[in-house]
């Protein structure tokens, strides 16, 4: 979709959620296929200055401190330039307090040099609360206040905002006028957005409205049991098994305990899922596309029977599986773009339970524990299993509950043996049993 | 880039939610507040010209296309039913007490049809169409709003271009009914001399003090920055997004079908066939054109099916392949001629002719879900400036319906017949068509509306449209984009389950389709003008 590279540029004072947004936002572009690094400073200045004293280096006239600050800028856009021009990235996000013209007019005369396209993205706060929050969840946990106190960490920290405050120029509707920019202020309560040139950036500025730091946490799970399921046949529209409908009475036992506030439910548009749902008794959504992966030409087949009729593309599946697509189906990477929306949609609501499919989970799943393409088809995703995400920090927590109900395991590692010849012993090594 | 548009987006606030406790028990009313979101009021804001019914009408249909119902209610049309004949300016002096009694008078009924069309006719966005600049007069809707239960979304134009404003009043105000004798220079006088009886009264949205609670965007210099404050829900996150991506250039958009496929000689119906050889000759015929209409930074787009690609690879210019612009699946149907679907599947047959738009073939898609995967090609379309779309006749019809603004009901009979080029160029509040027969022979695959609107038969819609069983009690009921803000548009049909006793509240706002092409009714002057309309039937 984008043919220019793109340098984002973060602005704001420390403690502003730069490097939130910039870890979110490359994780998000990574996961719908866009290749994207980020270039944070702060960790350039710690492997230059192997230990961090107080915040008397950041003040400005503290002249050695400027010297090596200016000089781990430049060695960052040097990687960020190896990075878009010779590793092929597409994305490249240069996090750190850019908060004078002049660092800004360097980056930018750097990007105009290399063919990139630029774009900032200014955080502006002047709530206490939240920088006070800000500071207690990402900062303490910072290499740079290993060995102090939470109250001396806080103590130096504001001293260190106070450090850039005096020199900071936000970006000014006037004079960056010719820029392209979103600054988003009080945590997304308004977004001032100026001159957005591509299809890129405007999905950037998309996402970037759409998210949200109310904590909250979001529930994924599959469909119960599926009579399908037990006779290891993939795809299909099947009931649930004996086994699955207890699940489902065990899932709305779960969700009564753990109490969730203005819990949201979505479902697939397939009967296993939709069976599930009714079990709770609560009003539910139903998304197409939280539908299973199509097998095309293989759905409602076991394994061995594809084996059987379809050698060849069950090896080429196995060589390459996020790729590969069914045919007459889909790959995991047709799914990654159905699921899009879905995940947009995720961002903007609080708490979600989605009931869906193992491979549609796996996409759920890495787009929020930030899995790469490899690992992705491989996420272990078992049945009458509930994980429970809540984003923190710069991350996600997981809690697994397995919720006491036998099920097949549906779950199919990658062979050893992945060659067109491989017999037919070697291509179902890896076959989880069934009936 | 290719994803397929997801059905349903939950928008409530939590507000809304909160009215729902304990969660277990009170399945219907619960899920009935959760499913009615707050109709949504859309109140543009902006000095005369500033682009405020362009805005509006574009968003209209934008938001009618994805299926959320959506009136555009514009004041000077009130003002004209009003007060018959203008005369001059002197009517918009703000000292003109008897000329503002008249105007405020026109505000109120209008805001009246507002409340009406959101209340009783299952509206669920009514875009407010004036300048409203003064607070005296916003605070008047937001009193409005708040004693309907509606919520508010500001859209205000501001521009200090003055080319812009220029281009703008001769391209609609000088064929506005105001001025029927249209001597360009006399037009632009007085409306210049109009917008500056505005000016002086003009209180521009504030996003620091005044109208800091407000949920509000600003457009400035149309669309060089914009300015969001507030957001709260997803359609208004919708809205935003549309109106951050479309732009004024002049571009023009070509949409065509694939060449005549072997499938299409035999009559048969979906899947991926390859050209024919007159397909081919087309495919020819169509790099012709390409080169005639000289056109720069053409972008090409076809979908991931033989029969475009191999169109496409003619041309011999890069093009880009779209999965979602993939043929409508027909399911159990796909490649039968309409004689083998009859013979197998008489009642699928029947039924897809009494609901063309809402009938989803077993195992396959309806139109329905055809215009919800399509809206990324529809919002990567207002972004580009030139594109040839390479499609099918389905795709094809949803996206003309978009451009023309057709409703569910035409939509699927619009005649898009092979081997003819569209091209579309906006053209003031619309879309001028133009048809080019590349002529090279095809067969005839479009198939009429049968004769006599039979009555339907509601309780097999449902029972087609819920493909799988059991579901939350209003589901079958409602069209696919149901929590983008639409309410149901059957009756609701008891069902076998004994989670719904009794019917949902929303049942008394079922009426006319919420599809029914709302947009229509907004301005008759424009409609009649400026849309060089592409006979459908």
């Amino acid at each position: 979709m984008t043919n220019c590279p793109t340098l984002i540029v973060t602005v704001g004072l420390p403690a502003r959620g730069k490097t939130y947004i910039s870890k979110k936002l490359t994780r998000y572009l990574n996961w719908i296929g866009v290749p994207t690094k980020e270039f944070n400073v702060g960790d350039y200045r710690r492997e230059c200055l192997k230990i961090y004293k107080s915040f008397e280096f950041f003040r400005p006239d503290n002249e050695e401190g400027v010297k090596i600050r200016r000089q781990c800028a430049m060695s960052a856009l040097n990687d960020v330039r190896q990075y878009l021009s010779v590793e092929g990235g597409q994305v490249a996000v240069f996090d750190a307090t850019n908060t004078t013209r002049d660092r800004r007019g360097t980056i930018m005369k750097f990007a105009e040099q290399n063919g990139f396209k630029v774009f900032f993205v200014e955080s502006v706060c002047e709530d206490p609360e939240v920088i006070a929050q800000n500071i207690v969840q990402v900062k303490l946990e910072n290499p740079d206040y290993m060995n102090c106190s939470s109250e001396e960490a806080i103590e130096d920290f504001m001293e260190r905002i106070k450090c850039y405050e005096t020199s900071y120029q936000p970006l000014d509707e006037d004079l960056d006028s010719d820029m392209s920019y979103i600054k988003i202020m009080d945590v997304g309560r308004r977004y001032l957005v100026n001159r957005v040139v591509d299809h890129i950036q405007s999905r950037i500025v998309y996402y970037l409205m759409n998210i949200h730091i109310t904590p909250r946490s979001i529930y994924l799970c599959r469909h119960g049991e599926s009579d399908l399921n037990i006779k290891g046949r993939i795809g299909g529209d099947s009931g649930l098994s004996g086994r699955g409908k207890e699940f489902a009475k065990r899932l709305r036992n779960f969700l009564e305990e753990q109490n969730i506030k203005d819990l949201k439910i979505w479902t697939s548009q397939m009967k296993r899922t939709i069976q599930t749902a009714e079990c709770l008794g609560v009003p539910y959504e139903q998304w197409k596309s939280l539908n299973e992966i199509d097998a095309g030409v293989c759905e409602e087949m076991m394994y061995e029977e594809i084996q059987e009729h379809f050698p060849l593309e069950f090896a080429l599946r196995d060589q390459d599986k996020y790729r590969y697509r069914y045919p007459k189906g889909e790959s995991y990477e047709d799914l990654v773009q159905r699921l899009e929306p879905v995940i947009m949609e995720l961002e903007r609501q609080e708490n979600v339970l989605v009931i869906c499919h193992q491979a549609i989970m796996r996409c759920l799943l890495a787009y929020f524990l930030d899995k790469t393409s490899h690992e992705l088809p491989y996420l272990k995703c078992p049945l009458h299993t509930v994980l429970k995400l809540t984003p923190v920090a710069y991350g996600c927590k997981v809690e697994s509950v397995y919720l006491g109900v036998e099920s097949v395991n549906t779950h199919r590692d990658r062979p050893e043996n992945v060659n067109v010849q491989r017999s037919t012993e070697d291509a179902l090594q890896t076959v989880p049993a069934h009936l | 880039m290719s994803s397929t548009q997801r059905d349903s987006g939950a928008s409530t606030n939590s507000t809304e939610a909160k009215k729902t406790d304990p969660r277990w028990n009170e399945k219907k009313c619960s899920w009935a507040s959760y499913m009615t979101n707050s109709p949504t009021m859309i109140v543009m804001i902006g000095l005369p010209a500033r682009g405020k019914t362009y805005m509006s009408k574009k968003l209209t249909r934008y938001l009618n296309w994805i299926g959320v119902p959506t009136k555009v209610f514009n004041l000077g049309v009130y003002r004209r039913e009003a007060v018959r004949a203008y005369k001059s300016y002197d009517f918009f002096r703000h000292d003109n007490e008897e000329a503002m009694k008249i105007r405020k008078q026109c505000a109120l009924v209008a805001l009246q049809d507002v409340r009406v069309y959101l209340t009783e006719e299952g509206g669920q966005i009514a875009v407010f169409d004036a300048t409203n600049t003064t607070r005296e007069r916003r605070d008047l809707i937001q009193a409005f709003v708040k004693e309907n239960g509606f919520k508010v979304f500001f859209v205000e134009s501001v521009c200090d271009d003055p080319d812009v404003i220029a281009a703008n009043i001769l391209e609609v105000k000088v064929s506005s009914p105001d001025y029927p004798e249209k001597h360009r220079e006399r037009v632009m006088e007085d409306f210049l001399k109009r917008i500056e009886c505005y000016k002086v009264t003009y209180q521009l949205l504030d996003p620091d003090d005044y109208d800091k609670d407000l949920s509000f965007i600003k457009v400035i210099n149309v669309g060089q920055r914009f300015l969001v404050n507030r957001v709260q829900d997803y359609i208004q996150s919708k809205i935003v997004y549309y109106l951050m991506n479309i732009h004024v250039h002049s571009h023009s958009i070509y949409l065509c079908r694939h060449g005549e496929s072997n499938h299409n000689v035999e009559g048969r119906i979906g899947g991926d066939s390859e050209l024919s050889p007159r397909g081919k000759q087309f495919a020819h015929a169509l790099r012709d054109f390409i080169d005639e209409h000289k056109l720069s930074d053409l972008k090409v787009w076809t979908s991931q099916l033989r029969r475009t690609i191999q169109t496409a690879e003619e041309l011999g210019v890069p093009y880009e392949q779209w999965k979602i612009l993939n043929e409508i699946d027909a399911g159990v149907c796909e490649e039968m001629t309409y004689q083998m679907i009859q013979d197998s599947f008489p009642e699928e047959f029947a039924l897809r002719d009494q609901d063309k738009y809402h009938y989803r073939y077993p195992g396959g898609e309806s139109y329905q879900d055809l215009v919800q995967r399509l809206e990324p090609v529809i919002m990567e379309l207002e972004r580009q400036g030139n594109v040839l779309v390479i499609c099918h006749q389905a795709v094809m019809r949803c996206l003309l319906a978009y451009f023309l603004d057709k409703g569910a009901d035409d939509l699927p009979y619009m005649k898009c017949p092979l081997h003819t080029v569209l091209k579309l160029t906006p053209v003031a509040y619309g879309c001028k068509v133009e048809m080019f027969y590349l002529n090279v022979e095809a067969v005839n695959t479009h198939r009429d509306r049968p004769l006599g609107k039979n009555p339907r038969d509601s309780a097999l819609i449902h029972r087609r449209n819920s493909y799988t069983p059991l579901s939350s009690h209003d589901q079958v009921k409602r069209p696919r984009l149901y929590s983008a803000g639409n309410q149901p548009w059957l009756p609701l049909a008891p069902t076998p389950s004994a989670l719904m006793p009794e019917r949902l509240q929303s049942q008394a706002r079922t009426g006319g389709s919420c599809l029914s092409p709302c947009a229509k009714d907004s301005t008759l002057m424009a409609a009649k003008k400026l849309v060089a309309v592409f006979a459908s039937e």
